[in-house]
């Protein structure tokens, strides 16, 4: 047999294998934690790559994990859109762990190393798993893993603060697994299957639908509290801003799309496009949510002081865009929803590791004192800008493309969801660029006044060797800031790869 | 007050509720119970002694190095059975095509119960380790 087969189940049980390892790694040698982690994360990448190509050449997978047949054994199932998804989360995971080692020492006690590496690849771990899965109940277990994980990750910090966002987070999204739970008790209930494929074959079947769309109903709120779509974002904001910079950039850009990810594999595999054309019950309040998301995320953004609780807002409006392209379920707003959550990443990951590294060489938070910031760290806000272009969407950027496809979407539907893409942007835009603005034009403080401004602004800093005065962040924490703000402008260009991937998912999901 | 009713029941009760346990997880594979139940019976009695005769005797018995051992050891044995499979030649966790020289039946049985020891040994450290940490918790706050 080839061993190629077994990558879909191999890329969870690296991470968790490494999860477990990192404690006893603990006992021995701390410094060891991060190079295995490292390890782990590096090999479920490379396994995701391989899986990515595997299933663009020959079609799904389908594991049988222990040898049982589909209804009766968990299956894992890997199309084109899991597979692409796994790319993003274990890439972002591997940037988020080689991030960490130096970013980490100063924000945790030397004690808690262990445990937080340990949580860092179980909560990878989990997202990939719930990912790769094609069975509902092992979804919700998955779920459960990473949410568990990212509860424990926001609070390791022990900041003032943190213990009640994590708790805040833990409420909520625990009723959010509660409804998951149960709503998979409902679907057991009427078609006594858990395998995805098997109960979207029996429910088409079913004669009274209204357990069903119980069923629909419970998952769908369950994995929208996840994912925080708009009513029910309330704990993101805290949770985001609080937590480790690594933390946030796997909560705000990895957590949320796994939620938006159970909600398309719920509404499209389980339930199927053709059930849900007769109700229309899931999504049109999902579009509705998602526009008013995208809105008033955005205006929460404008009004916030603190850089991370402003790119945290703004991930409640980016995950509207998400969700409204997956609410019209028309072929251009599914490829632009889904196209946005690879931006989205890229973009929102990239601004979390330079809010990071802004916050572990100078201790700013605040919006204010980024005055004159290009100045002592050329790199990162070269690398910030160029994030922040791409989530206001300007071209060439890959945020314009993802948007462009979503209103495309949006105007086949209806105006007025145009009209919320374009007032969103030009929303985003103000705060994106209240920030650049005050990091190139703003009135240097005196005390940094070591370099003239606009002489560091273009391609010059790359000569430049990183000396002190300069203050850039360690490589470690450069290094991913630098691949993900190049990601995020070259995407834009090279469009038709990520495309050649989101297309045939798409066409998957809604059956053509 | 010296509860000495407490503790000696608790010195008398402690081993048989402990071999309960473990007469538990080794019975997984051919009746009810396995490696969970009997790992938390075996927990629990930890747990009675460090009620008894306080937090820091469960501790100096179980230290937190070694708790931290078995909950990782338990995990990784889980995972090696599983990748015992795939060695074998076939998917995770498909222990019964492992070539030992027992019927197929047998096979299985032994993988059970292999991972009903691996369980079993990953939640007696847990389930102590969940009640030490709240005890510790909440002695600072004092």
């Amino acid at each position: 047999m080839n061993i190629s087969q077994h990558f879909p189940i191999l890329v969870i049980i690296t991470l968790f294998t490494g999860a477990y390892l990192a404690p006893l790694a603990g006992l021995w040698k701390r410094k060891l934690c991060y190079p295995l982690a490292v390890l782990s994360a590096l090999l479920s990448f490379l396994f995701s790559v391989v899986i990515l190509l595997s299933v663009l050449e020959h079609g799904i997978i389908r594991y049988h994990v222990g040898g049982w047949e589909p209804p009766w054994g968990i299956e894992l199932l890997v199309d084109p859109l899991s597979a692409f998804m796994a790319l993003i989360v274990s890439f972002i995971g591997l940037l988020a762990v080689v991030y960490s080692k130096d970013y980490i020492a100063g924000e945790i006690p030397d004690k808690k190393l262990p445990a937080y590496y340990s949580l860092l690849q179980l909560i990878i771990g989990g997202m990939l798993g719930a990912l790769m899965t094609g069975d509902l109940f092992n979804l919700f277990v998955m779920t459960e893993i990473f949410s568990i994980s990212a509860y424990a990750l926001v609070s390791i910090a022990q900041k003032k603060g943190s213990l009640i966002a994590s708790y805040n987070y833990l409420i909520l999204a625990s009723v959010g697994t509660t409804f998951i739970l149960f709503s998979t008790g409902f679907i057991y209930m009427v078609t006594g299957s858990l395998n995805m494929v098997d109960i979207s074959q029996r429910l088409s079947a079913l004669e009274s639908p209204w357990v069903m769309y119980n069923g629909l109903i419970l998952l769908v709120i369950g994995f929208a509290i996840k994912s925080a779509l708009f009513p029910l974002h309330t704990w993101l904001p805290d949770a985001h801003s609080i937590a480790p910079s690594p933390v946030s950039v796997l909560l705000s850009a990895l957590v949320i799309k796994v939620g938006a990810y159970s909600i398309i594999r719920s509404v499209f595999t389980v339930f199927g496009p053709g059930l849900l054309e007769q109700s229309g019950v899931v999504t049109i309040p999902v579009t509705w949510m998602a526009s008013l998301g995208i809105l008033l995320g955005s205006i929460y953004a404008i009004t916030q002081t603190d850089i991370k609780r402003m790119l945290a807002y703004s991930s409640v409006a980016h995950i509207g865009y998400i969700l409204l392209g997956i609410g019209l379920a028309s072929t251009a707003s599914m490829t632009g929803g889904i196209f946005h959550i690879l931006n989205h990443a890229l973009g929102k990951a990239c601004l979390f590791f330079c809010a990071g590294a802004v916050l572990h060489k100078t201790g700013i938070r605040n919006v204010e004192e980024y005055t004159g910031l290009a100045g002592k760290m050329p790199i990162t806000m070269i690398a910030f800008t160029l994030a922040a272009i791409s989530l206001v969407g300007i071209p060439p950027t890959s945020g314009f493309m993802s948007k462009f496809y979503l209103a495309i979407g949006a105007y086949q539907e209806s105006w007025i969801f145009l009209a919320v893409i374009l007032l969103g942007s030009l929303l985003s835009a103000v705060f994106y660029f209240r920030v650049i603005n005050l990091i190139y034009f703003g009135e240097p403080e005196h005390k940094s006044g070591v370099r003239e401004q606009g002489a560091e602004i273009g391609g010059v800093v790359h000569r430049q060797p990183t000396t002190d005065n300069r203050r850039e962040a360690p490589l470690t924490m450069l290094i991913p800031i630098i691949i993900l703000a190049l990601g995020s402008t070259l995407f834009g260009i090279l469009v038709h790869i990520p495309l050649s991937v989101v297309e045939p998912a798409v066409k998957l999901l809604l059956g053509m | 007050m010296n509860p000495v009713v407490i503790r000696t029941v608790t010195r008398i009760l402690v081993p048989f509720i402990q071999l309960f346990g473990f007469y538990i997880i080794v019975h997984g594979p051919v009746s009810p119970g396995g490696g969970f139940q009997g790992g938390v019976v075996v927990g629990a009695s930890m747990i009675l002694l460090a009620l008894a005769y306080g937090a820091h005797e469960a501790e100096s018995k179980v230290s937190h190095h070694v708790r931290i051992a078995m909950d990782s050891l338990g995990s990784l044995a889980y995972a090696g059975i599983g990748l015992l499979g795939i060695a074998a030649g076939g998917l995770f966790l498909q222990y019964n095509i492992i070539p030992l020289p027992l019927p197929p039946a047998r096979v299985n049985g032994i993988m059970i119960f292999l991972i009903g020891v691996a369980i079993g040994v990953h939640i007696m450290a847990l389930v102590l380790s969940l009640f030490l940490h709240t005890t510790e918790e909440t002695e600072k706050d004092d």
